[in-house]
């Protein structure tokens, strides 16, 4: 056996029912990995060691328990494997401090529901992963704890938000993560660094315990090795939640994921949209893609081109609704029930000094642009014409699912940037997300994952996206490419 | 579009933020910039076209209306900064 952080979530599983493998071993090895990465990397503001060996005890009890009497007890899907879990998500009495210095002491009462299902399917916690503040920012630059370093280049940025996620899995500090996705934030940073990574369709997974950045777009998802691993996690957090009433009460399919066939996709119906091979997109990204999608055509799918004619217009209708709902949701944050209080003299100044102190430059950049954008005489021309165009993007999508399956196109303009590159240029920055935002707006699900490596060594991203709760076609076809590429084999070396 | 220093100053006040002049004047050039860029959703005609409300097919979400416990008071203060006699301390608020 190679070494046994190399395992996949679906060879770890395998392992520890057939004993070969117990989850204490399996978590220290993680935890001595990290000890050895963690400080180059920086992927975690939390580390939960102490959590981690406990439930991997508890979980070697349970096998013992069904060895003994095999069939007998139900054993939990994921009992005993490691899970890092991004640190906008609440786990209960550990530290949840959102990438910001307003929550720098903040302690949980109860589990986010995906952080509840896990943990009742046997999950150990190794940790808390960085994140940008409040999950603002594609580069995870914005955290208040010091940025995550790309594992394929330590000068480069792993993406954002759910970078610390992304670049914990890649670099093997942990099989599978937890992250989230209001405008990219999961696909970009997994494409960013070599992985496959799950944007739900909105209200497929519930956002209870997840702390609210833009409600109308945020959703929990899965950054892992192959469309397998995340799959099979993505269906344990699916599904209706009572707590979260944005959350639909549909059935989630098992996800079926065949063995390698030479006519995998036949009959699937790729789109390709004119829109998003624009110029300025590095060429190296867009053969990549395009090699992909030939690759997808070599297994029986049928490409065609298609047109999402309101691309252009998801980033200036995010930059508005994202931070209009920002300012909303962020509101709470003013020093009385959580996170750390400036004294002053009035109630007012307590308010306006915590915040004005604590909050990070990008949270009060989006928090002042949101504010002007619901504020009175502004409402109508910024609030309300993005919430119009919002409308038209959603029918391209509605419009294109009539005729193809899903629809094809890189995550990203470029692959990972460097460290600081978009350091005084908000709005460089927000360009980033331009193939991402969309999915979002319309709440179709994404997945993104490796296609192939840039002439620096980086990895390049492609994305399916598909109709509102049809996860499972994007995995079968992502599955089907990795059963006959190795991309996502590929390691950085560490 | 060019957001005023007093334009700055009262989207601060709303928000209630404490900002330095340094950060005004800098969120002023910045958001003007980013208001510019916003500023091409105006050349769309969207006469006719109804606001997105939800992503999502409207779905009813009632529930039966009955009591349920909630979490007890010392863990919901169990993050306050300040605490008292059971509730969240302040400062005064009226004289």
């Amino acid at each position: 056996m190679a070494s046994i952080t190399d395992l996949t979530l679906a060879q770890i599983v395998k392992a520890l029912q057939e004993g070969d493998l117990s989850s204490r071993e399996l978590t220290q090895a993680y935890l001595e990995r990290i000890e050895r990465l963690e400080p180059g990397l920086h992927a975690f503001i939390t580390l939960t060691p102490e959590l981690a060996l406990s439930q991997a005890d508890q979980a070697d009890r349970q096998y013992a328990a069904w060895r003994r009497e095999p069939g007998a007890p139900h054993l939990p899907a994921f009992l005993g494997v490691p899970l890092a879990v991004k640190d906008v998500l609440c786990l209960a009495n550990t530290r949840c401090t959102c990438g910001s210095r307003i929550l720098e002491n903040f302690s949980p009462v109860y589990n986010a529901t995906t952080v509840e299902r896990l943990l009742s399917e046997g999950m150990v916690i190794l940790g808390k992963t960085n994140t940008d503040e409040f999950a603002m920012g594609s580069s995870t630059e914005n955290s208040a704890y010091g940025v995550t370093h790309n594992p394929w280049d330590m000068e480069r940025v792993p993406g954002g938000s759910s970078g610390g996620s992304a670049a914990a899995v890649a670099a093997h500090l942990a099989p599978i993560a937890l992250g989230t996705d209001t405008g990219g934030s999961v696909r970009q940073p997994a494409s960013f660094c070599g992985l496959t990574g799950i944007k739900p369709t909105y209200g497929r997974v519930s956002r209870y315990g997840l702390v609210a950045y833009g409600s109308s777009l945020d959703v929990v998802g899965v950054l892992g090795q192959n469309a397998e691993d995340v799959a099979s996690i993505f269906t344990r957090i699916a599904g209706h939640d009572p707590l979260d009433a944005t959350t639909m009460d549909l059935p989630v399919p098992e996800i079926h994921l065949g063995p390698p066939s030479e006519q995998a996709l036949r009959g699937l119906r790729i789109g390709i949209p004119d829109e998003y091979f624009i110029s300025g997109i590095q060429p190296e990204v867009e053969a990549g893609i395009r090699t992909a999608i030939k690759l997808f055509e070599s297994l029986g799918a049928q490409a065609q081109p298609i047109s999402l004619p309101h691309t252009e217009y998801a980033l200036p209708v995010y930059y508005l609704l994202a931070p209009a709902e920002a300012s909303a949701n962020l509101a709470r944050f003013d020093g009385i029930r959580y996170g750390p209080r400036v004294p002053a003299e009035t109630l007012g100044e307590v308010f306006r000094c915590t915040r004005g102190e604590k909050f990070g430059p990008e949270v009060k950049r989006r928090i002042m642009l949101g504010t002007y954008a619901l504020s009175a005489g502004y409402y109508d021309a910024y609030y309300g014409q993005a919430q119009k165009v919002r409308t038209l993007i959603k029918r391209d999508f509605e419009k294109a699912f009539q005729n193809v399956d899903v629809i094809a196109a890189p995550v990203a303009p470029t692959t990972a940037f460097r460290i600081g590159e978009h350091g005084d240029d908000p709005l460089a920055m927000y360009l980033e997300d331009v193939f991402t935002l969309p999915a979002n707006l319309a709440g179709v699900p994404g997945l993104a994952f490796s296609v192939g490596f840039d002439n620096q060594g980086l990895p390049i991203g492609m994305q399916l996206m598909g109709p509102h709760f049809r996860e499972e076609l994007l995995f079968q076809a992502a599955h089907a490419y990795q059963q006959v590429t190795d991309w996502h084999t590929h390691q950085p070396v560490l | 579009m060019t957001l005023s220093f007093e334009e700055v100053e009262h989207i601060a006040d709303l928000a209630r933020l404490e900002l330095s002049p340094a950060e005004k004047e800098l969120y002023r050039k910045q958001l003007s910039h980013i208001l510019d860029y916003a500023a091409r959703l105006q050349s769309l005609d969207t006469s006719g076209i109804p606001p997105t409300s939800s992503v999502l097919p409207p779905h009813s979400v009632l529930r039966a209306d009955e009591s349920r416990p909630g979490l007890p008071s010392p863990a919901l203060l169990k993050n306050a900064p300040q605490a008292e006699s059971g509730q969240f301390r302040v400062p005064a608020v009226l004289e």
